[in-house]
This record gives C-alpha cells, sequence and structure tokens, in this order.
C-alpha cells in the first residue's frame, strides 16, 4: 500500500489548516454562504436535507486496517455510529456538524486520509479495480498510476474551477469491474506489440442524465506522457466545456458535440504542445511508487482445496470470492447488503471487525467496491472458514455478490435534497421479496441498480436491472430499465415503458426475473437472455 | 519572482484597482482593449481576455503587449486559469493581471497560473491573502511558477 512521505503528509496538512481558516473567515463573516459553498464542497461537505454530509476519499478504494478504525472512530465520534460506502469507492457520514468538520479532518489526516477534492468542480477521488494486484486475470496493478494521478490533481492550480466534476477511473485488466467507460476519463493500461506498458485514454463517458460509453481516443500512451496527455485532455475541456447550462457541462457533452474525432485532434494538437512544457513527472517517480504496490509475501506450496461440508459456507465460498493470481489464495467479499439492511451502510464495529479481519487474514489491506461492498483481497483458501464464521456472527456473512439482493442504491429521498423517490425502502423490499422466495441463486448473476432521480447516483443505467425514481404529480414513482451493463461489454439499459409505485416496482421486478427464468437457455444469466429475446416480452408480461 | 508588493492598504483601494502585485516594474496603467480591438489595432499595449475569449490569438502579438488583464466575471469560471498558462508557456513576460471576481481562496492557484498582479472588484483583507498565497508548503504538479513539483524534490540529488 501507498504511504505518505514528508511532502504528502506537509500538503494534507495544510490542507487542514486552510479549511479551518475559511471555517474562521465564514464564522467572521469575511466569507458569504455563497462564496464558502465550493470550498466546503472541495473538502467533501455537504449540505443535505437532515444535516451536512462529509464525504472522505479513498484513493482508488483502498484501505488499511488503521484507516478503516479510523473511519469507524469518526463514525462513533462526530456521526451516529455508521458510515455508508459509495458507488465511487469513498466513504460518507451523513450527520455531520459543520464545527466538527475541521477536527474530523484532522483526524483523518493522522492516518494518511482526507476529503480534498470529493465534491466540487475539479478532478475528483480516482478509482480503480477493486481486485487490484489480486485478480487472476489481471495484466498489470493499475494503482501506482492512479497514485501518480492522485498526486497531479491535488490541487491543480489550472483545474480546480472546471465546468462541472470530473472522475477519473484506472484499470489493469481485460475485464472492466470499475465501470471505467462511465468516467470522464477512463484509462486501460495496456500492453503494445514491443511489450512496452501504456494508458488506453477513454473520454466522456457518464450516467447522470444524459448516459454516455466513452469512446477511445489514443490506443496507446507511453506511460512517460501520461500525464501530460491528460493534462491537454483536461485543457481542452477546461477552455470549451460548457458553462452556460449545468445539465450539458461535463466533458461527455462537448465531446458529444464536437465529435470524438475533432475533440481528440484538439487534445492531440494541445499535447504536442505540451509535451515541451515539462509537465512529465520524472519517471522516477513512477518507480518509486510501484513497490509499495508490489505482491505482498504470499506463501507458497498451499493447498487450492477447500473442505465444503458446511453447506451454508459452501455457498458463500461460491458467490462471494474472486479468482487470485496468487495459488492457494483469494479474494473474499464481504456483503454490505444484508437483507433489509441499507446497502453500503456499515457500522462502527462492522469497521472495526473489517479492520481487524483484514489484518489477521489479508495483509492488513481491504478495499471499497462501487458495488459498496468491502473486499479482503488475499485471504488464504485454508482461512476461509474461519472468516467467514466471525463475518457471520457480525451480520456480514451474506451470501449474495452480484446477485439480486447486491443491490446499488442511492441515498434517494431519506437523505439527498435532490431525489423525487426514495431508493432505500425499494431496495429493501425487493431483496426481501427475493428472500422470502428463495430465489436469489436460481436467478444468478443479476445486477440491480436504483437511483432517486435523474443525476444516477444509483447507476441505474448500468444494472441489468435499473430502477429510477421520478416524481409523478408530487406522488414517488419508479420507472424499470433492462439491459444496462458496466463491464467489458458496457451497455446502457432502456425504460420498459410507464412507471410504477413502491410495490407495483417490486411486483415488476418479480414479473421480470419470471421471463428470464422462462425463456433462459442454458447457461444465460439475466442480461444474455434479456440481450437475446429482446424487450418485447418483457413488456408483454408488464403491461400486457 | 519578486517579493509580493501591496499596494495600498485596502481601506485606501477603490473596486478593480490592483491590490497585490509580485512585480517590481512600473504598473502599466493604460486602458486594456478587449482582444478583437487588440487584434485589428497596432497601437495598444493592454489587453483584456474575457473567458471566451483564445488566448491564443494573442501569440503573435506577445512582444507588443506590457499588460493582459484576465477578467473572471465569476469566480467559478475557471478559463482564466488556462489563459494565463498559455500565455506564459508561450514566453509572455509582461504583467499578467486577474481582475474581477478575485477572492482570497483562489490566489495561490491563480499565481501558480502565472499571474502576477491581482486587481480585486472586493479589495481583500491583507492578512488572509498573505496567508493565502503562502499557504502550500510544496506543489505537486508544475505549472506557470518557478516551483519545484514535489516529484522532483523526491528525485533530485
Ligand atoms: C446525497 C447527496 C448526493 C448528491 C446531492 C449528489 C448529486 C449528484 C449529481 C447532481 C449528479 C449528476 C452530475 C452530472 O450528471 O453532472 C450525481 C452523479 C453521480 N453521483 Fe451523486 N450525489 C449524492 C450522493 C451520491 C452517492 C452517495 C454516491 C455513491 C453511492 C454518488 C455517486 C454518483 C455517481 C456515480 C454519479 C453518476 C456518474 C457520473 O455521471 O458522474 N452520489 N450526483
Ligand atoms: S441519484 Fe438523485 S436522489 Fe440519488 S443521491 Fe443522486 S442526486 Fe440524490
Amino acid at each position: 500500500m501507498y504511504k505518505y512521505d514528508q511532502y504528502d503528509q506537509a500538503m494534507v496538512d495544510a490542507r487542514v489548516e486552510e479549511f479551518r481558516d475559511q471555517c474562521r473567515r465564514r464564522m467572521e463573516g469575511h466569507l458569504t454562504e455563497d462564496q464558502f459553498k465550493p470550498l466546503r464542497l472541495m473538502n467533501g461537505l455537504y449540505l443535505q436535507l437532515h444535516a451536512y454530509m462529509l464525504r472522505v476519499a479513498v484513493p482508488y478504494g483502498t484501505l488499511n486496517g488503521q484507516q478503516m478504525d479510523a473511519l469507524a472512530d469518526i463514525a462513533d465520534k462526530y456521526d451516529r455510529g455508521y458510515g455508508h460506502f459509495t458507488t465511487r469507492q469513498n466513504i460518507q457520514y451523513n450527520w455531520i456538524k459543520l464545527e466538527d468538520a475541521g477536527d474530523i479532518l484532522a483526524d483523518l489526516a493522522k492516518v494518511e486520509m482526507h476529503a480534498i477534492q470529493t465534491s466540487g468542480n475539479c478532478i475528483r477521488n480516482i478509482s480503480a479495480d477493486h481486485f487490484a494486484g489480486a485478480a487472476a486475470d489481471e495484466l498489470v496493478d493499475p494503482r501506482p498510476y492512479a497514485e501518480l494521478m492522485r498526486q497531479w490533481s491535488s490541487f491543480h492550480p489550472e483545474f480546480t474551477y472546471l465546468p462541472r466534476k470530473f472522475k477519473i477511473c484506472v484499470i489493469g485488466a481485460d475485464k472492466d469491474r470499475a465501470a471505467m467507460k462511465l468516467h470522464d476519463i477512463g484509462i486501460q493500461i495496456v500492453k503494445n506489440d514491443e511489450g512496452e506498458l501504456g494508458a488506453q485514454f477513454y473520454v466522456g463517458g457518464g450516467m447522470g442524465r444524459t448516459p454516455m460509453i466513452a469512446p477511445m481516443i489514443r490506443e496507446f500512451v507511453p506511460l512517460d506522457q501520461l500525464i501530460t496527455y491528460a493534462e491537454a485532455c483536461l485543457r481542452v475541456y477546461n477552455r470549451y466545456g460548457r458553462r452556460d447550462n449545468k445539465y450539458k457541462a461535463r466533458i461527455k457533452i462537448l465531446v458529444h458535440e464536437l465529435g470524438k474525432e475533432e475533440y481528440t485532434r484538439q487534445v492531440e494538437e494541445e499535447f504536442q504542445h505540451m509535451l515541451d512544457q515539462g509537465i512529465e513527472p520524472p519517471f522516477a517517480e513512477l518507480e518509486r511508487i510501484r513497490p509499495y504496490f508490489a505482491d505482498p509475501a504470499f506463501e507458497t506450496g498451499l493447498s487450492d482445496d477447500i473442505d465444503r461440508s458446511d453447506p451454508d459456507f459452501a455457498l458463500w465460498v461460491d458467490t462471494n470470492t474472486h479468482a487470485h493470481k496468487a495459488p492457494g489464495y483469494v479474494s473474499a467479499v464481504i456483503s454490505l447488503k444484508p437483507v433489509g439492511g441499507i446497502p453500503g451502510d456499515a457500522t462502527a464495529e462492522q469497521m472495526h471487525l473489517m479492520a481487524d479481519l483484514a489484518r489477521e487474514y489479508s495483509f492488513d489491506e481491504c478495499r471499497v467496491m462501487h458495488t459498496q461492498n468491502i473486499v479482503l483481497p488475499h485471504v488464504k483458501k485454508a482461512d476461509l472458514y474461519a472468516l467467514w464464521q466471525k463475518l457471520e456472527a457480525a451480520g456480514l456473512g451474506t451470501a449474495n455478490l452480484d446477485q439480486i439482493g447486491d443491490i446499488i442504491a442511492c441515498p434517494g429521498l431519506d437523505y439527498c435534497s435532490l431525489a423525487n423517490a426514495r431508493s432505500i425502502p425499494v431496495a429493501q423490499k425487493i431483496a426481501q421479496r427475493f428472500e422470502e422466495k428463495g430465489q436469489s441463486n436460481t436467478l444468478g448473476e443479476l445486477k440491480l441498480k436504483i437511483s432517486g432521480c435523474i443525476n444516477a447516483c444509483g447507476h441505474h443505467h448500468a444494472g441489468h436491472i435499473g430502477i429510477l425514481g421520478v416524481d409523478k404529480k408530487g406522488k414517488e414513482n419508479y420507472q424499470l430499465l433492462l439491459g444496462g451493463s458496466e463491464g467489458e461489454d458496457t451497455s446502457l439499459a432502456k425504460i420498459t415503458g410507464p412507471g410504477f409505485d413502491e410495490d407495483g416496482i417490486v411486483d415488476a421486478v418479480e414479473k421480470a426475473t419470471e421471463v428470464y427464468l422462462n425463456e433462459k437457455q442454458e447457461g444465460e444469466r439475466f442480461l444474455d437472455t434479456y440481450r437475446r429475446v429482446g424487450m418485447a416480452p418483457f413488456k408483454e408480461a408488464l403491461y400486457g | 519572482m519578486a517579493e509580493l508588493i501591496s499596494e495600498n492598504p485596502a481601506e485606501a483601494l477603490a473596486s478593480g484597482d490592483v491590490q497585490f502585485r509580485f512585480r517590481d516594474d512600473e504598473l502599466v496603467s493604460d486602458p486594456a482593449v478587449t482582444v478583437d480591438a487588440f487584434v485589428g489595432q497596432s497601437n495598444a499595449v493592454a489587453v483584456r481576455i474575457e473567458p471566451g475569449d483564445d488566448a491564443r490569438e494573442l501569440l503573435p502579438h506577445l512582444d507588443r503587449i506590457a499588460l493582459v488583464e484576465v477578467n473572471f466575471p465569476a469566480y467559478t469560471d475557471g478559463r482564466g486559469y488556462s489563459a494565463a498558462r498559455i500565455l506564459r508557456e508561450a514566453g509572455y513576460a509582461g504583467e499578467l493581471r486577474a481582475v474581477g471576481d478575485v477572492l482570497i481562496d483562489q490566489l495561490s492557484h491563480m499565481k501558480r497560473c502565472g499571474f502576477d498582479a491581482f486587481a480585486p472588484d472586493a479589495p481583500l483583507n491583507e492578512d488572509d491573502a498573505k496567508a493565502a498565497f503562502d499557504r502550500w508548503p510544496h506543489v505537486y504538479q508544475s505549472a506557470a511558477d518557478d516551483r519545484t513539483p514535489i516529484w522532483n524534490l523526491r528525485h533530485e540529488r
């Protein structure tokens, strides 16, 4: 894992001081609320329906035990004993007092954490594959590149007042587990024919009210030009991205309006110019960062056998573990989606437990997934049973990864001031319905995602089944979408037809799964069946 | 870069006066003309860039410019930061003045992008501004100023 040196620490400490100073000037009346708002946002502080919300950055989703403990302590000390892991691999607290914010940032800085640029129209925290450095199918660990970009994007003087927020994601495997093409910039680290590593750039993806899949604009950027190329992408956006209409301000609209070719031409021109400007970090910096992400000391000669005599355990192993590159190891997913729970929430005690388990079983490392679960990346197969028993005892052993109960849901009307409808109760009802039917396993991989409004924080466009909360004459109403995917086969979901009320949407989801079970052919997932048979049979069942 | 010079105590400043300057040459007081007017007219020495203007239009004329004002009608519009860097990257060495909605918390970034004079609509508290200019002990990335990025400090020997 990356460790701060004196410079990183000095920068984070300076930020805490800056924020304390901004709070002071706000309280003394030197800053108006309008002037203060973007400053607090750039430190992750939103004003929500009931209180301030604080979003803490988890760079590329990676945490050690001490950091997870610190997150738990913040939940206990400054919030109501829990926190919410988000689809951008961060954590949010929902009940924060403004006057505590400076102290929280100081507590975070002690464990090399911060809330810098977790909001605002700047480059946000950079996300990455949650199985980075562990997955059997990975080419390289994307996190050294994400860390280099973290440094480059922190307090970037030119790109702090962009037209709109800017999200970057880096992956290092062909299988995309991070919705890379749904980011403003998605980067895949690839190898060229000469065997050299480079960065493949996808620009202009996003969700929100105009979902778009990012087109590839450069097949191969040499690693010693990575930062310069990113800088060129951003400068063209900063200069020409729309600022007249907030809803058209994301880079996806610029790329769409200019066309991919013209945008690319402008970037390449800026890039050629910038190559002479000395922007690129010394290559030695990447070489300094890389060893921090080197493999931990895996034991060798381990057995791959798992004792499956306990059927509940066997089920959990089948759903919640992921193939590891080292023999005898797996990545184990801790589900934060117990039936009836709030997707992504964890209590302080659960966080402390996860920290302990990371230390005991996973080389002191855990990851936040964009599906709002936690991964222990490097667990010995021989330890799995003991690990699972401890998870079970703490209500963290739900076996539902990527199944219908593993729902992504945004905060919705329970917390969010922009919401049209509640997301959390719908998620709870759907999970309960399928739990009662005992169907979760029969349905297999089925990604269900719920957003409480068109902003799409819950990724509904990318759900095999998506649900979008809308306002219908002052009543909460839910539209059903089918056929989205965020993986290597990224696609955007389509609306089935008229919306449903809260109970109606639960029934509608059930009907859609019945169509699948009737139509499915050998080996097909819900998504495969939908892609083969199309929308018609689903429409028939829903509205016929 | 020259030391910070506060032109006048904040109380004595009118809206739009230069309050802070990192140059020791004479303040340019010629009125700034628009980019269009400047490009079409040979005798002006001061020009004002609005957010929608392309700073690169000025590049053929840099040798006759003594002052570029970059206007920030709203501090949330960050196009002026790119305009400033583009001018400095092209070798412009004259005064680069941030005007308009220039506030404390943008000063250090503006300075990094090459601004060396600041004329806020509303004069700023001098102590707060000085603290803001000195805020960052280090910088991560290279920009239009002469500060050495952290990643160069790390590998210097
Ligand atoms: C409760 C406070 C929140 C507010 C006010 C809020 C606001 C917004 C807005 C306005 C957008 C649309 C931006 C655009 O399209 O330009 C958006 C998108 C998004 N938000 Fe949120 N959000 C909140 C919470 C969350 C949470 C909790 C998560 C993660 C679980 C999240 C993740 C995202 C993602 C992934 C997108 C869409 C992807 C994209 O196009 O960037 N947001 N949010
Ligand atoms: S999707 Fe809408 S309701 Fe849900 S968190 Fe985002 S802004 Fe709020």
